[in-house]
């Protein structure tokens, strides 16, 4: 699948931005371009910078060198409340003395609406979340389900072309999470706002996004749709991030014609996609469930190994074999649908396709 | 030490204190209230007499009777007093708490290295007698004082402003002292609430000014309060501040209580007044706890 590029106009615009907190670098030089009607998830550790970037396009951080641009206009100097974006809070920070519909329209002074509009406008927003009935409830009476969607009526009340969501879902517990995943898109579907939507939850960012951004302690290392930051993940950490991996070390052979290569590892000679100089330290990066375990005698790349634990998980089994060095491979494959489950202490054989295989720098 | 005796000491020191400390002097006080001025020792009649059994308690009792709460009724002086001191306590309070909100704000978003120096110089002047601070004033007001020097010397008036021993001087004295009581707890609100809730109202569109009257003041409106009562109480009793900076004319109740004390050495009345400032006083605080009372549960009711 080929990432959609943004087109030539982008929504946001961010261009090597920079901020320090005293010695430590929390943003590095970071640049970014988002189309219209994006949704972009910035995906990390907490601690790489994530939050800090999204408080920059917000205005609530001022960046030590870079610019942010909004439809061409430069953001950079102007204060938070004069930026035409708006912010989901983590803990929504939903103002306690005030109603649900005080909260929803509290952004919408300032924008020339009469107070019939506004009241319109408020009440399409509450319809928007469906919380009709609680328009006179205080925060504090909602549940976290409820609140969660208060604070997105809220940011939504400026109709803003980008909404920037800090961990949206952060706060729910897991079955309201998948729920309103749903929900949020819709919603981003049906007004065709720009979202930014910073999270640690690598599911998450592979369900809401368009494009993930991978940061590590202040830079953006990688940028695409979920599934080419799985598949060719540029490091080992993005490799990790992005789900289980099995990493083999090895020494890169020389180039050969057809982009595939050979590298040099205690298993074995393994064939994989991937550059680098002869000779140099790589590992080899293999997702669970690429591994064919079993009967593949014959395949080129065949390895002998021993199952040492097979779990099985309904739709599929996840095992650990030992290969012949000590080295454990975990594989995580669909179930055969007829016939026995291997045994914990057989003999199997194990097979590395080569499109599955990707060189990564040591 | 067993948890029964434990438990007792803990619920029981503290009302033992109260008992000793607060009911049996006030008991003393009220006692004296009723009774009337003598020359003797002490200077007021009827005394218990503790060997004359149920008939000495009867002539006790007979002997007292609300003549002094009659004579404060009836004379003009301490109805003026009371007022006035009810007076001088609400506008202080009212400018307390227009100068101490900016300056507690201003403390809650200084940076958290400044916030503790801050607090530190609200709390100082504790550390100097609160008499010679007030004593201090007089130099600053008085007509050749700092004060109206500066002014003169500024062009900005020709001549001595009479502001010590006048109602402004009373005013700023109760000012000047009791601004920690107000600016404390109003900073302890404020740097409580959540910066995120500012950062909010700016991301939807509020200045500084918005944010600050729809956000930050709503919520530490407890902190308003409760300050205002912690200056309000004291100053309605306040005698040092009139004596030394109000000069002769400022009737507060507790200079009028001072003068029956030691002047005219006539404790009933005294008592009789020191009585009816305890009922000015706590009649605030039971309309604040009322009022707190019905906030919670109007709160807890939206609740269900």
């Amino acid at each position: 699948m080929p990432a959609p590029l943004p087109p030539t106009a982008p929504l946001l615009g961010i261009e090597r931005i920079t901020k320090r907190f005293g010695p430590q670098t929390a943003v590095d030089g970071v640049s970014l371009d988002l189309a219209p009607g994006e949704v972009f998830c910035l995906l990390g550790p907490s601690g790489c910078g994530k939050s800090t970037l999204l408080r920059l396009i917000a205005g609530f951080e001022t960046p030590d060198a870079g610019a942010i641009r909004l439809d061409g206009a430069d953001l950079t100097a102007l204060p938070p409340h004069r930026r035409p974006v708006n912010m989901m809070f983590q803990s929504y920070a939903l103002f306690p003395h005030m109603s649900v519909a005080a909260n929803v329209g509290y952004g919408l002074k300032g924008l020339g609406l009469s107070r019939k509009q506004a009241a319109e406008r408020v009440a399409g927003l509450i319809k928007l979340v469906r919380l009709e009935g609680f328009e006179s409830r205080r925060p504090e009476t909602l549940s976290g389900g409820q609140r969660q969607r208060v604070a997105l009526a809220r940011a939504l009340a400026r109709e803003p072309k980008l909404l920037l969501l800090d961990e949206p879902l952060g706060a729910l517990d897991r079955t309201l999470r998948e729920e309103t995943q749903g929900e949020l898109r819709a919603i981003q579907r049906r007004l065709g706002t720009g979202f930014v939507v910073v999270t640690h939850d690598t599911q998450e960012a592979m369900a809401l996004a368009d494009r993930i951004g991978v940061m590590e302690r202040g830079r953006l290392v990688q940028v695409g749709p979920a599934r080419d930051l799985y598949e060719r993940p540029a490091s080992r950490f993005v490799a990790g991030l992005l789900g289980d991996v099995n990493l083999i070390e090895g020494r890169l052979g020389p180039d050969e014609p057809g982009g595939l290569r050979t590298v040099e590892t205690a298993l074995g000679p393994i064939r994989a996609s991937g550059e680098g100089a002869a000779g140099a330290a790589v590992v080899v990066a293999v997702r669970p469930e690429r591994l064919v375990v079993g009967g593949a005698d014959g395949l080129p790349g065949t390895l002998q190994g021993t199952l040492v634990e097979a779990t099985f998980l309904g739709d599929r089994i996840r095992s650990r074999i030992r290969m012949a060095d000590g080295t454990v491979l975990r594989a995580s494959a669909a179930l055969p649908a007829t016939g026995p489950m291997p045994g914990v202490g057989e003999a199997v054989t194990v097979a590395i396709p080569a499109d599955a295989a990707r060189v990564l720098s040591a | 030490m067993s948890g029964r005796l434990a438990r007792l000491l803990v619920r029981g020191l503290p009302l033992a204190w109260l008992v000793l400390f607060f009911l049996v002097p006030f008991a003393v006080t009220l006692k004296i209230s009723f009774s009337s001025p003598a020359t003797a020792q002490p200077p007021y009649l009827p005394v218990i007499d503790w060997q004359g059994g149920l008939e000495g308690w009867r002539e006790f009792l007979e002997a007292l009777d609300f003549q002094n709460y009659r004579m404060i009724a009836e004379d003009a002086l301490y109805r003026d007093a009371a007022l006035s001191s009810l007076g001088y306590a609400a506008l202080a309070t009212a400018i307390l708490a227009l100068t101490g909100t900016p300056t507690a704000y201003a403390m809650a978003r200084a940076s958290k290295r400044w916030q503790p120096i801050l607090v530190a110089l609200v709390i100082v002047p504790f550390w100097t007698s609160f008499l010679i601070r007030v004593y201090a004033w007089i130099a600053i007001l008085k007509p050749e004082g700092l004060l109206n020097g500066a002014l003169m010397k500024l062009g900005l008036i020709a001549s001595p402003l009479p502001i010590l021993d006048s109602p402004t001087g009373v005013l700023i004295g109760l000012t000047y002292a009791y601004l920690p009581f107000m600016v404390l707890p109003l900073y302890a609100v404020m740097s409580r609430l959540d910066p995120a809730l500012l950062e909010a109202a700016a991301d939807l569109g509020a200045g500084r000014a918005r944010a600050f009257f729809t956000v930050t003041l709503p919520l530490a409106l407890p902190g308003v309060a409760a300050g205002a009562l912690l200056c309000f109480i004291p100053m309605v009793g306040e005698f040092i501040i009139p004596d030394l900076l109000g000069g002769s004319d400022t009737l507060m109740l507790g200079r009028v209580l001072w003068s029956e004390f030691f002047s005219n050495r006539d404790w009933p009345l005294a008592s009789a007044v020191a009585v009816l400032l305890l009922i000015l006083i706590v009649g605030p605080v039971v309309l604040f706890r009322e009022a707190e009372l019905r906030r919670e549960e109007a709160a807890e009711g939206r609740g269900r």
